[in-house]
């Protein structure tokens, strides 16, 4: 459930516990504490706007997913520039 | 985990060479040693687990483990390693791996080599941010942030 979570908070952007309850079998109670325990995890993190909260994915979570990303796709350039050199020369 | 953008990496390059050639670049451990910046002693075969020692400078300190998965000739190549294992204390063999594979197209000019690494997502999120720590230079603006990132993280 919590990997779900996960998915449709990468899918739909901020979200709101109704909006994230819908089609779950799960009560607002119990979204609730999973979102917490992804809060804790440093997964996910809510914000309160008036009298409901929005929750979102940890934005530094993803910013290193993509650097790193962007790491290990300059070394396979480097990489593959280096193959090119050796098989045609 | 779904397929995210985060978890895989394409990229295609054509060589000017035959097939058999490219082949034998990706699949020859010794020649694959010299593009890779790595020493293997054995032959890369399916099923095999394979010992190298880095040579990427600044990182000679290293040792790095694949494990071969298939070798269809002239066609597919694929193997499994811990990507950017960069911690010499660490041991990585209980972490997930990724998949890299290597496909061989016959093109007019040459040949299509495409090189899919997947599975990144499964990478614990603080080895990557590790990688990017090690990885020197360039990083700087952003190195405090990671840092807060790990002590928030552990």
């Amino acid at each position: 459930m919590r990997l779900k979570l996960v998915a449709r908070l990468s899918r739909g952007g901020p979200q709101s516990i109704v909006r994230l309850t819908k089609g779950t079998p799960l009560t607002r109670q119990a979204i609730t504490k999973h979102l917490h325990v992804l809060a804790g995890a440093g997964l996910v993190r809510g914000t309160r706007r008036g009298r409901e909260s929005r929750w979102e994915l940890e934005p530094q979570r993803l910013d290193v997913a993509y650097r790193y990303l962007d790491l290990i796709s300059k070394r396979w350039d480097v990489a593959l520039r280096r193959l090119r050199t050796l098989v045609e020369e | 985990m779904p397929t995210t953008v985060t978890d895989r990496i394409e990229k295609k390059i054509l060589l000017h060479a035959p097939r058999s050639r490219v082949w034998r670049a990706i699949t020859d451990s010794k020649e694959f040693g010299t593009w890779f910046q790595s020493v293997f002693t054995d032959p890369f075969r399916p099923g095999g687990r394979i010992k190298g020692r880095i040579t990427y400078p600044g990182y000679e300190h290293l040792t790095m483990e694949i494990v071969i998965e298939r070798m269809e000739p002239e066609r597919l190549f694929s193997l499994r390693w811990h990507p950017y294992a960069v911690d010499p204390n660490a041991d990585y063999s209980k972490e997930p791996t990724t998949l890299v594979e290597f496909t061989l197209e016959e093109v007019k000019d040459g040949t299509l080599l495409k090189v899919v690494e997947s599975g990144f997502e499964g990478i614990p999120i603080a080895r990557r941010a590790e990688a990017l720590k090690s990885n020197e230079g360039g990083w700087t603006q952003q190195m405090t942030n990671i840092e807060d990132y790990l002590r928030r993280n552990p």
